[in-house]
C-alpha cells in the first residue's frame, strides 16, 4: 500500500463536518436549551469539556476535630494506612491555618485542586499525569513510572507515591506500588452517574455541609450559583492555575 | 472412481476421529492447562478470539476508561473477574491469579507473567 492511499479522504471529511454542523444547528435552532445533567452521559461515550467538575469548600462550616471526609475518602478508595505517616498515601487531609496577629484558626480539607493548568501535567515525563476533558486531573497508572516529579511540582502537596506492595485494592480503584496517585473526585462514581464524591457525601451526612460539588460550566448548577454569590478564593491564586476547588471563609 | 474416493474419505475420517478420541484415552505428552469455567455459557467474544486477543481488548478498554471515562462492560477487566472468579468451599472468592485459577492456569502454563494484579483487584468487589 502506498503512502498516498493511507491519506484520509478529505472530501469525505469535509462532507461529514458540514453534515455534523448542520445537524447541530438544527437541533439548537428551535430554542431548545442544551444542558448537561450529571450522570446523563451514556457509559459508552467519552467525557467532554462541556462539564468542568469543581468543588466549593466552606471553611466556616468545617468542624473542629472532624475527619469524616478523610475517612470516607480512604474507605471509598481502598486506601489503608500502614501506620507510617511519612509515606502513607493521603488523598485528602485537613489543614489548620492560624492567623498570628489575631489567633483566629481556620480549618479546611485540602486535596488535589484539579487545576485548569496543572503543574503536575506540565512536568510529567511520560504523559501519565493528565487532565481529563471534564477537568479532572488524573494519573494513568499504566504509564506512570513513579518518578515523583509531579509531587515536586504540585503546590498543594496533593499527591502521594504508593511505597509498598498492596493486595487490598477495591475493584473500582486499581492502585499499586510505584505509582503516584491523588484525589480523582471519585471519578468512578461520576462516570456511573453519582454526582457526589465520597467526601461530600460524608460531610453532608454529618450535617456540616461544608463541601459542595458540581459542574462549574453549568451556570444553573448549585455550585455555579454559590460561586457567583459568595466571596471565594483559590489557594495560591498568584500561580493562576484556575483551580477546580475553591474556598470560602479563608 | 467415486467409490474409491468415498472409501478413502471414510478411512481418513475414521483416522481423524481416532486421533481426536486419543487424548481422552491416553495422557497427552505434555500437561494441558486446566481452565476453570466461568459463569454463563458464552464469553463476550468467541473463545478462540478471546484466547488470542484478550490482552488487546483489555488494553483498548483501559485507555478508553482511564482517559475518556468510557465504562462499558464488554471488555473490562472488572467484567472478566466478575465472571471468572470462583468461590471456594467456604463461599469466599479465590483470586483469579491464584495457582490453578482462571488467569493463572494459562499464564502459568505459557510462562507469561501478567502485571494486571499488582494494581487491580483479583476478586469481584463492590
Amino acid at each position: 500500500m502506498s503512502d498516498r492511499s493511507r491519506q484520509p479522504d478529505q472530501e469525505r471529511r469535509n462532507f461529514l463536518g458540514t453534515a455534523a454542523a448542520a445537524t447541530a444547528a438544527l437541533a439548537v435552532a428551535p430554542g431548545l436549551t442544551l444542558f448537561n445533567v450529571a450522570g446523563a452521559k451514556p457509559e459508552d461515550q467519552a467525557v467532554t469539556s462541556e462539564n468542568r467538575w469543581g468543588m466549593l469548600v466552606d471553611a466556616n462550616k468545617c468542624a473542629d476535630g472532624c475527619r469524616a471526609c478523610v475517612e470516607a475518602c480512604h474507605e471509598e478508595n481502598g486506601i489503608s494506612s500502614r501506620g507510617r505517616p511519612t509515606t502513607d498515601p493521603q488523598w485528602i487531609r485537613t489543614v489548620t491555618l492560624r492567623d498570628r496577629a489575631t489567633g483566629r484558626e481556620t480549618r479546611m480539607p485540602v486535596m488535589c485542586q484539579h487545576c485548569e493548568h496543572p503543574p503536575c501535567v506540565d512536568v510529567c515525563p511520560t504523559g501519565a499525569s493528565f487532565r481529563r476533558a471534564d477537568g479532572i486531573v488524573l494519573v494513568d497508572r499504566h504509564i506512570c513510572i513513579g518518578c515523583r516529579y509531579c509531587m515536586m511540582a504540585c503546590p498543594y502537596k496533593a499527591r502521594s507515591l504508593v511505597h509498598e506492595a498492596l493486595d487490598d485494592q477495591v475493584a473500582h480503584n486499581p492502585r499499586g506500588k510505584g505509582c503516584v496517585e491523588s484525589c480523582n473526585f471519585c471519578v468512578h462514581r461520576l462516570d456511573e452517574g453519582n454526582p457526589n464524591p465520597a467526601c461530600v457525601e460524608a460531610c453532608d451526612k454529618d450535617g456540616h455541609k461544608a463541601l459542595l460539588f458540581g459542574d462549574m460550566s453549568d451556570p444553573n448548577s448549585e455550585l455555579s450559583t454559590a460561586l457567583a454569590s459568595v466571596a471565594t478564593r483559590q489557594i495560591r491564586e498568584d500561580l493562576a492555575l484556575n483551580t477546580g476547588v475553591r474556598y470560602q471563609g479563608i | 472412481m467415486n467409490h474409491l474416493r468415498t472409501c478413502l474419505l471414510n478411512a481418513a475420517l475414521a483416522l481423524l476421529l481416532g486421533a481426536l478420541a486419543m487424548p481422552a484415552v491416553a495422557e497427552p505428552r505434555t500437561p494441558l492447562p486446566n481452565i476453570v469455567k466461568g459463569k454463563g455459557d458464552q464469553c463476550v467474544e468467541p473463545t478462540d478470539v478471546m484466547r488470542r486477543d484478550h490482552m488487546e481488548f483489555l488494553k483498548h478498554q483501559r485507555d478508553g476508561t482511564v482517559h475518556q471515562g468510557i465504562r462499558t462492560k464488554q471488555h473490562s477487566l472488572k467484567g472478566c473477574i466478575e465472571c471468572h472468579a470462583v468461590k471456594d468451599d467456604g463461599g469466599e472468592y479465590v483470586p483469579v491469579n491464584a495457582p490453578g485459577q482462571f488467569c493463572n492456569s494459562c499464564h502459568g502454563y505459557a510462562a507469561v507473567s501478567m502485571d494486571c494484579f499488582q494494581c487491580h483487584a483479583t476478586t469481584p468487589g463492590k
